[in-house]
């Protein structure tokens, strides 16, 4: 009977113990897997997922990379190698080990036509129909692997300085990057050429970011997510007559009264001359 | 000079593989390109390994019918060959494992066995359950982030970076820590070929008849609790977690032990 009793007492502190250590690492394992997935700054390949999905469904088996014709392997015209736009992250990089990105100060993505990093990928990580125009065909303009920002305070253009590097740079020029003409009213004779990103254009392959002469470049691409601000629902553009119906499609008892002055409407507000 | 046949074939096929997985990226080779977590043969035939796709169907990602196809044709292969003959002919990690159990018993650090009460031989399936369990919380392949496998695979493909120091990591984990630490106790990848291996085909046999009970196979098994029938009994060694390595025939002096097809009809009887 005590030996029963004891077997009994054994097996459930050997359970126990088992169950601890097990809940023990999940947490730990949990925590440093959560910890190496939050690197936001990173661009990946085109056509990849939303960052969180991509993550999910990528299988880190690297056939992107090797089918970037961007590698070390392949030689340019003189015979030089060429630098892969594609890395494999690894320890060290900062980035969730095993995954495809690339960072445009080293080397861009050069947009291939035919694109050849997607269709490989076997996960759906990589999603073809997000790169694939109306005709059916790959087309690497609908890639959106980022977007280009302008830091006007370093971008020698907004110095006066003459400088198109970026614009020239763009495979996309004057529909990606314009230019903008403006007067250099400290000169008084002299123009401004002002590159301006269009975000329904920029793929984000980091083109004017590599060939930006500054020290550190003034025009650099975000991941979209970072790169982009949003000015919510209630904003209308009057002069939009497509969002101008916006405005009638919305419900008066779903506008929200946010302060005490927004529970008058504002015809009493001008006319009584309530006071706050 | 003991036989070496089995090691060797062994490391031609583990070297071989790398070398065409390598040389599909510095040559752009077409044989096999990718890495273990999925491949491509011949350009065309899609390869995925069957535990890497459970923890990314675990995360909530219905995959692309590409990765599921090949986790199927891995999964069937292996059912043949014995699940955990990718651990010994396949596995890039386990050349460092087996290198750093043979200082082991080069360094005679096998004398003061240590009893690792909580690293059980069990501890790798509930690993392997806890990957699953992680991958679904996190939305991430959970062991993909710490595997030594695909980390050494990628390192020599791509280059190793910090990776190298898992690698590292594990050596001296299987050379002064446990005893077949990694590969015996913890890698859930290996678990997961080892329910594979329960069932497959192509077994070692135990002869009976003709073993001298010299122990020279227990010794150098990396999986020993297998060879429980050395000189009891003339049966196939049946447990999934034989990586079906050969190293055991090679060592045998007395042609107790070789390959076989599992035997159905002997099932009963053990």
């Amino acid at each position: 009977m005590a030996n029963s009793n004891n077997n009994r007492r054994k097996f459930m502190a050997t359970t126990l113990q088992s169950v601890g250590l097990t809940a023990l690492g999940g947490l730990l394992w949990s925590g440093y897997t959560d910890e190496v997935k939050a690197s936001p700054l990173v661009l990946r390949p085109p056509g990849a997922l939303k960052e969180e999905d991509f993550l999910k469904a990528c299988i880190k088996c690297g056939l992107c990379a090797e089918a970037c014709v961007n590698r070390d392997s392949n030689k340019n015209k003189d015979g030089s190698k060429r630098d892969g736009t594609l890395q494999m992250a690894k320890g060290g990089d900062h980035r969730m080990i095993g995954t495809p990105f690339f960072i445009p100060t080293e080397v861009p993505c050069y947009m291939c036509d035919d694109i050849p990093c997607v269709p490989v990928c076997p996960s759906g990580a990589l999603d073809e129909a997000s790169v694939t125009n109306e005709k059916g065909d790959l087309d690497i303009n609908q890639a959106r692997m980022g977007l280009a920002v302008v830091h006007k305070e370093s971008c020698i253009a907004f110095w006066g300085i003459q400088c198109d590097a970026c614009y020239r740079a763009c495979p996309l020029m004057d529909e990606a990057i314009s230019l903008e003409y403006a007067k250099n009213e400290r000169t008084g004779k002299h123009a401004f050429l002002l590159p301006v990103v269009h975000s329904d254009v920029c793929t984000g392959c980091g083109l004017c970011e590599k060939a930006c002469v500054t020290e550190k470049p003034a025009i650099f691409v975000l991941p979209t997510e970072y790169s982009t601000g949003k000015a919510g629902a209630h904003y209308v553009k009057g002069w939009d007559k497509k969002d101008q119906l916006r405005a009638g499609e919305r419900k008066l008892d779903q506008i929200e009264t946010k302060t005490e002055r927004s529970e008058e409407a504002p015809a009493d507000y001008l006319n009584t001359e309530v006071e706050y | 000079m003991k036989n070496l046949k089995y090691l060797l074939l062994r490391r031609i096929t583990q070297v071989t593989l790398l070398v065409l997985y390598f040389g599909a990226n510095a040559y752009g080779w077409h044989i096999l390109e990718g890495t273990f977590g999925s491949s491509l043969l011949f350009g065309t035939i899609p390869l995925a390994d069957p535990y890497t796709t459970l923890q990314v169907l675990a995360t909530g990602f219905v995959l692309g019918a590409d990765v599921l196809l090949g986790a199927v044709i891995i999964t069937l292969f292996y059912f043949v060959v014995g699940g955990r003959a990718f651990c010994s002919w396949v596995c890039p990690i386990n050349m460092v494992t087996d290198l750093a159990n043979w200082l082991r018993r080069r360094l005679n650090l096998d004398k003061e066995e240590v009893n690792y009460r909580f690293l059980k031989r069990s501890a790798r399936y509930w690993l392997m359950v806890l990957g699953l369990i992680v991958s679904a919380v996190v939305g991430v392949a959970a062991f993909e982030v710490l595997s030594p496998i695909t980390i050494m695979q990628r390192g020599i493909i791509f280059g190793f970076g910090a990776g190298l120091s898992v690698v590292i990591a594990i050596f001296l984990f299987d050379l002064f820590g446990v005893k077949n630490g990694w590969c015996g106790h913890l890698c859930p990848l290996g678990a997961g070929y080892s329910l594979i291996g329960s069932v497959s085909l192509i077994r070692v046999k135990h002869d009976h008849e003709a073993c001298t009970n010299c122990m020279e196979c227990k010794v150098v098994c990396p999986e020993n609790q297998v060879l429980y029938m050395i000189n009891k009994e003339s049966i196939s060694v049946t447990d999934g977690e034989c990586t079906n390595c050969g190293r055991c025939i090679d060592v045998c002096n007395d042609d107790a032990l070789g390959f076989g097809i599992r035997s159905f009809t002997n099932k009963t009887k053990v």
